[in-house]
C-alpha cells in the first residue's frame, strides 16, 4: 500500500503541473455548465415563469373547469401566466409571435364528447424554441385528459350499479370534482433536478471521466517514457504498480468533482444537495468512472489510443445517461439503456436526494458500485498485458 | 564471490528463441561486458536478471537472492538503468531521484551524494525535461546507483551522449567497480568495453558464443599483438638481438623494418625499444597493432557491433 500511495502521490505531483488538466477537470466543466444554464436554465429554471394562452371554443364544464381550475389555479401559485385568447387562430398567433410559450385549444363539443364517451383532445401549440415550456403544457393537459379518462370509467361504473341520477350530471359533478393540484403532481415530482443543478451535475459527472482518465492511462505513459521498466525492476509489487495508478484516478477525480460542486454551488447556485449524500454519490461515481477508463486504458496499446477511445466512450456514455439532457425525453428504449451508464445512476442519485434523505441515494450508489467493481476487476486483469514487457 | 549467478537462461517469444541457455557470473568489483548485435538477447537477458521478466527455463541469483518477477529482497540488490531514459520529464532532478530512492526505501541523503557523484547538484532543481541529452543519461545513471546496490545493470548508459558526459559515466563506473560494486555493461561503443571491463560476453542470437578477458578471446581466434619497426641499422642483428627477448614470439624484417609478433604489446614495447637502440639502430616509427574486440566480434559473429 505504501508503494502505491508513493506512485500515486508521483502522479499527482506531476498531474498538478499539467494545465490541461485544469481545463479538462474544472474550467470546461463549468463553463459548459454555465453556459448551458444561461440557455437552457432559464425555461423553467428558478422563478421563470411559462406563459400560456387559452382558447376555449367549448364552455362546456370540462373546458371550464381545465381553465378555471387547473391553468388558474397555477397561474395563481405563480407557476404559470395565462392569458384567454378569443379564438384558435388568435391563440397560434400569440404562439407565433412569441407571446405565448405554448397554447391550450380546447375545441367545440368537448364537454359533450367526453360526457358521451367519445374520442376527446386538447390540443397544445408549442413554440418550437421553447421545448421545455411545450413539455409542461403538454404535461399538464395530458395529466388533465388522465384524470377525465378515470372519471369516465367511474361514472360508467356508477351507471352500471343502478344509480338513478343521469349520467351527464354524474360527468359533470365529477368534472367539477377534479383536483386543481394536478400541475403541481406533474412538476415537483421528486425525480426532478432544477435547471442549474441538472446541469451543473450532468456537466461534472461528464468531464469526471475525461479527468480521471490521466490516472489509468499513465501506465501507458510510464511505458511510453520507459519508467515501466525501471518501476519493474524496482522491489514494488506489481499490484502496487496498478493500485497506485487506479489511486491516482481516484483522487483526481474526487478532487475535480469537490471543486466543481463547490464552484457551481457558489458561482450558478446550483443545489447539489445532502453533502452526506453527495459524497457518496462522487466516491460511487469516480469509482465507475475510473473503472470504465481503465478497461479502455488496458485495451490499448498506447497513451494517445487510449485517450481517443476514452473520449468516445466517455461522450456515448454521457449522452446516453443523461449528462446533456433528460434521459426521460428520449423515450423507453432510451431510457432503459440508460442504466448501463453511471452518469444515469449519478443524476438519478441527485434527483433522489432532492426529493428524500441521504438513504435515497443508496440505490444509486450501489448500481454506481457495482459497475466499478465489474470494471475495475475487468481492467487489472486486462493490465497484466501491460506490466509484462 | 560471485554477486551475480545465470545458469541456463532461456526465453522464447512466440516462434523466436530470445535467449538460449545463457550462463555466466559476475564477482565483486567485476565489470563484465556483454556485447552482441542488435536484436542478439541482451536486452531479453538483463530483463531477467533484473526481474522485469520471468525466464521459462534457468535461474538468476543475485547476491544469494534468487531472482525472480516478484523477488522484492533480491530486487534491492540491483541497480538498473535502461537503455531508454527512464525519467519523469516534468519532475526536477531531485523530485525523480526522491521518488526512486523512496521506492528503494534508500536515504534521502543519498538523493544528494548520487546528484554530487554525477554532476548533477548544481541543476537539481531544473525539470529533467530542460536537461541536455547528456544530462539526462547521468540522471537516468544515478537513478540506478542511489540505493547503493550490489549490482548494477547499465544497459547502454552512454548511447548518444556527448564526450563529457560519457567520461563522466565511464569514471564513475570505474569508481564504482573499485568500491566493490559487480556491474554488469553492455554498449555498442567497443573502446568503452576494452577500457572498461575485466571480462567480457559475446551474445549473438540468443546464445553466449564466447567469454572471457579481451586477450583470452583474442587468443581464442589465434591473433597476437605485433609491432612493427622502421629501422636504420642492421636489420638482421636488431631481429636476432630481439627473438631472444622472452616475449616476443617471432621477428620478420619487410625491407626497412622488422615486424614482431608479441604477447602484450603494451608491455613488450618499451624492452624492445631499449634493445634496439642500445645497439645503435635508429628507430624511425613504431606502429603498434592490437587485436581488439571489434575483430573478436567480427569473427564470431560475421557482423559488426553496430549493426
Amino acid at each position: 500500500m505504501r508503494h502505491a500511495l508513493l506512485i500515486a502521490l508521483r502522479d499527482l505531483r506531476e498531474r498538478a503541473r499539467d494545465r490541461t488538466a485544469y481545463v479538462l477537470a474544472l474550467v470546461l466543466p463549468l463553463g459548459l455548465a454555465g453556459v448551458f444554464t444561461l440557455i437552457l436554465g432559464n425555461i423553467g429554471g428558478d422563478g421563470e415563469v411559462f406563459r400560456y394562452a387559452v382558447a376555449d371554443a367549448d364552455r362546456g364544464v370540462i373546458a371550464t373547469t381545465f381553465t378555471d381550475e387547473v391553468l388558474r389555479g397555477a397561474a395563481t401559485g405563480g407557476a404559470i401566466e395565462l392569458r384567454t385568447a378569443s379564438s384558435a387562430a388568435e391563440a397560434r398567433a400569440m404562439v407565433d409571435k412569441g407571446q405565448a410559450t405554448a397554447a391550450f385549444l380546447l375545441p367545440e363539443g368537448l364537454t359533450e364528447d367526453v360526457i358521451a364517451g367519445r374520442a376527446a383532445r386538447i390540443e397544445v401549440v408549442g413554440d418550437v424554441d421553447a421545448p421545455t415550456g411545450t413539455q409542461v403544457a403538454r404535461s399538464l393537459a395530458e395529466a388533465y385528459t388522465g384524470r377525465l379518462a378515470a372519471v369516465r370509467v367511474a361514472v360508467a361504473a356508477t351507471v352500471h350499479s343502478g344509480v338513478t341520477t343521469p349520467p351527464a350530471d354524474l360527468a359533470a359533478e365529477a368534472a367539477a370534482s377534479l383536483p386543481s393540484t394536478v400541475v403541481a403532481e406533474d412538476t415537483t415530482g421528486r425525480r426532478q433536478l432544477e435547471p442549474k443543478t441538472q446541469y451543473a451535475a450532468g456537466m461534472a459527472v461528464f468531464f469526471l471521466f475525461f479527468a480521471v482518465q490521466s490516472g489509468v492511462t499513465g501506465l501507458l505513459d510510464e511505458r511510453r517514457i520507459g519508467t515501466l521498466a525501471r518501476l519493474l525492476a524496482a522491489p514494488v509489487r506489481r499490484s502496487s504498480i496498478l493500485a497506485g495508478k487506479l489511486l491516482t484516478s481516484v483522487v483526481i477525480g474526487v478532487l475535480s468533482m469537490t471543486v466543481l460542486i463547490v464552484a457551481s454551488s457558489l458561482l450558478m447556485g446550483a443545489h447539489w444537495g445532502h453533502p452526506a449524500g453527495v459524497g457518496l454519490l462522487v466516491l460511487a461515481g469516480v469509482l465507475a468512472a475510473t473503472g470504465a477508463m481503465a478497461v479502455v486504458a488496458a485495451l490499448a496499446k498506447t497513451a494517445d489510443q487510449a485517450g481517443g477511445w476514452q473520449a468516445v466512450v466517455a461522450i456515448v456514455l454521457g449522452a446516453l445517461g443523461g449528462a446533456f439532457f433528460p434521459v426521460a425525453q428520449a423515450g423507453r428504449a432510451l431510457e432503459v439503456l440508460s442504466l448501463v451508464a453511471p452518469h444515469r445512476w449519478f443524476l438519478r442519485g441527485l434527483a433522489d436526494l432532492a426529493g428524500g434523505g441521504v438513504a435515497a441515494v443508496l440505490p444509486s450508489v450501489a448500481a454506481m458500485t457495482a459497475f466499478a467493481a465489474v470494471t475495475c476487476a475487468v481492467a487489472l486483469v486486462l493490465f497484466r498485458k501491460v506490466v509484462r514487457p | 564471490m560471485s554477486v551475480l549467478s545465470c545458469s541456463g537462461l532461456s526465453r522464447r517469444f512466440g516462434d523466436v528463441q530470445a535467449v538460449d541457455d545463457v550462463s555466466f557470473s559476475i564477482a565483486e568489483g567485476e565489470t563484465y561486458g556483454l556485447l552482441g548485435p542488435n536484436g542478439a538477447g541482451k536486452t531479453t537477458t538483463i530483463s531477467m536478471i533484473t526481474g522485469v521478466l520471468e525466464p521459462d527455463a534457468g535461474e538468476v541469483v543475485v547476491a544469494g537472492q534468487p531472482m525472480s518477477t516478484s523477488a522484492i529482497a533480491a530486487k534491492r540488490l540491483v541497480g538498473y538503468v535502461p537503455q531508454e531514459l527512464a525519467l519523469y520529464p516534468d519532475l526536477t532532478g531531485r523530485e525523480n531521484l526522491r521518488f526512486f530512492a523512496s521506492l528503494y526505501g534508500a536515504a534521502r541523503a543519498r538523493v544528494d551524494h548520487v546528484l554530487d557523484v554525477v554532476g548533477l547538484a548544481d541543476r537539481a532543481g531544473d525539470l529533467a525535461r530542460e536537461y541536455s541529452g547528456g544530462m539526462k543519461r547521468r540522471l537516468n545513471v544515478a537513478i540506478g546507483l542511489l540505493h547503493e546496490p550490489r549490482l548494477l545493470v547499465l544497459d547502454e548508459p552512454t548511447a548518444g551522449v556527448d564526450p563529457q558526459s560519457r567520461n563522466q559515466i565511464m569514471d564513475n563506473v570505474r569508481a564504482l567497480a573499485a568500491e566493490g560494486m559487480a556491474i554488469l555493461y553492455t554498449t555498442h561503443y567497443m573502446e568503452e568495453a576494452e577500457r572498461l571491463c575485466d571480462r567480457v560476453g559475446v551474445i549473438d542470437s540468443g546464445r553466449l558464443i564466447a567469454e572471457g578477458t579481451r586477450r583470452e578471446l583474442v587468443e581464442q581466434l589465434g591473433e597476437r599483438d605485433r609491432i612493427s619497426l622502421l629501422l636504420d641499422g642492421d636489420l638482421a642483428h636488431a631481429a636476432t638481438m630481439l627473438g631472444g627477448i622472452r616475449d616476443v614470439k617471432s621477428v620478420a624484417v619487410h625491407g626497412h623494418g622488422l615486424e614482431l609478433v608479441v604477447d602484450d604489446a603494451r608491455e613488450c614495447l618499451p624492452v624492445v625499444l631499449s634493445a634496439v637502440t642500445s645497439n645503435g639502430v635508429v628507430v624511425r616509427s613504431v606502429e603498434v597493432n592490437e587485436p581488439n574486440l571489434e575483430t573478436v566480434f567480427l569473427h564470431l559473429t560475421g557482423k559488426a557491433l553496430r549493426e
